[in-house]
């Protein structure tokens, strides 16, 4: 049977094992696609060295200002609802980390002083890890939005079979927002510590409201009570599974290894996880096709 | 001339506010009238580059000297763009801030933060 569905891999702060949950289950599956939206500082390509890289840019449009041609009525600067544009010294200056690339201002300009340019605002790589395809964004450092190379990532993503493995910006903020809107399913991936549950409620909270069937991964479980698990026991939240507070583990990640193709036990658990995993969204969209 | 501070009342008993872009008013202070007159700050609410709006503010009401205890880099371009210098308060007290500025006691702002831009998305 062929399995196409996208999933997307969140949790409430950095460090919680987004990346490692999200690697080790597109190794595990057999025809995966592994999408890096944490684009601020991707990751997941230093575990998969990606090979028969091919890089293109990400760009947006921002406005140039003929200052010979503008008249100074400001009706650019009163309408960019973000204010990248201000009236100085009988000139209009353009802050173009500010812009969002509406393009309103252009269509407003009364003496057709406005004209688009493109900027990079950063990359996206696709490549190939065994049977994984790997598709990366990389912001250019100092740029303030990551969402026009999410949305590029995930259109290009989405075009391929198999289960897609969406690895999400840490939080709940607008970058995470971009990065669930088009997935079939959401996986928290919770620590098991009061911190943990906090963290783990902000992405719960953004997951109901985008109406978007979910379940949760317990990472760094110990013999230690786990307040996440109560958390998710007490709301009736789905546990996909759990993975143990384990060095072994712990280091081959640290190595920038993918577990599941290192040790025979990690590929168990992971694989054990994955038919959780498939089982739980089929049901889903079955019930709520 | 006119100097502005930013100020978290529009009352002559309102202190300093720390932040430039997101103060609910500035103080236009005229040194030759000694005149306070207070403007509500319309940026205090915008979703980004409230800097950058406060700065038009500032600079549409032919202000030629800030007084602030920080400034952000994108507000900063737009007043040295126009013209206006930039002091760094001494405290926070609007009147111990007029006196020092007529005094020449004010330093300029040498530092201008990166802003806290993105924050919450």
């Amino acid at each position: 049977m062929v399995v196409k569905m996208k999933i997307a891999v969140l949790s409430g702060k950095g460090g919680t094992g987004k990346t490692l949950v999200s690697v080790n289950l597109a190794s595990t599956a057999k025809d995966a696609t592994y999408i890096d939206c944490d684009v601020e500082e991707p990751n997941g390509h230093l575990f998969f060295k990606p090979k028969q890289i091919i890089e293109e840019q990400v760009t947006v449009s921002v406005p140039q200002i003929e200052q010979g041609l503008c008249s100074g009525c400001r009706k650019c600067v009163e309408f960019c609802k973000f204010n990248a544009l201000a009236y100085v010294k009988d000139k209009v200056m353009v802050f173009n980390e500010v812009c969002h690339s509406c393009g309103g201002c252009k269509i407003l300009c009364p003496n057709h002083a406005i004209s688009e340019i493109k900027k990079s605002i950063g990359a996206l790589q696709s490549g190939t890890s065994e049977n994984v395809k790997v598709i990366s964004g990389f912001l250019n450092v100092g740029e303030v939005s990551g969402v026009p190379i999410i949305k590029k990532i995930l259109e290009k993503g989405c075009s391929t079979n198999g289960i897609t493995f969406i690895d999400c910006p840490p939080g709940s903020a607008c970058t995470a927002m971009e990065s669930i809107s088009d997935a079939d399913y959401c996986i928290l991936v919770a620590e098991p510590t009061i911190f943990g549950v906090h963290n783990l409620n902000m992405v719960y909270e953004l997951v109901k409201l985008f109406n978007k069937p979910f379940g949760v991964i317990l990472n760094k479980c110990s013999k230690e009570e786990n307040p996440a698990q109560e958390f998710c026991i007490n709301r009736n939240i789905k546990i996909l599974g759990t993975i143990p507070f384990d060095k072994e583990l712990g280091t081959i990640n640290s190595n920038g290894l993918i577990a599941v193709r290192e040790n025979e036990k990690y590929r168990e658990l992971f694989n054990e996880l994955l038919d959780n995993l498939i089982k739980e969204v089929q049901h889903e969209t079955v019930v709520n096709p | 001339m006119k100097i502005a501070i930013p100020v978290d009342e529009n009352s002559n008993d309102t202190k300093v506010c720390m932040s430039f872009g997101r103060t609910p008013y500035f103080l236009i202070y005229n040194t030759d009238t000694q005149k306070k007159e207070y403007l509500d700050n319309s940026a205090i609410a915008s979703q980004g580059g409230a800097g950058i709006k406060a700065a038009q503010t500032i600079i549409d009401n032919s202000v030629e000297a800030l007084l602030t205890p920080r400034c952000g880099e994108n507000a900063a371009d737009v007043f040295n763009t126009a013209g206006v210098k930039l002091y760094k308060t001494i405290n926070d007290s609007v009147d111990d801030n007029i006196e020092a500025f007529k005094n020449n006691k004010l330093s300029i702002l040498g530092q201008i933060h990166p802003g806290f831009h993105g924050h919450g998305g």
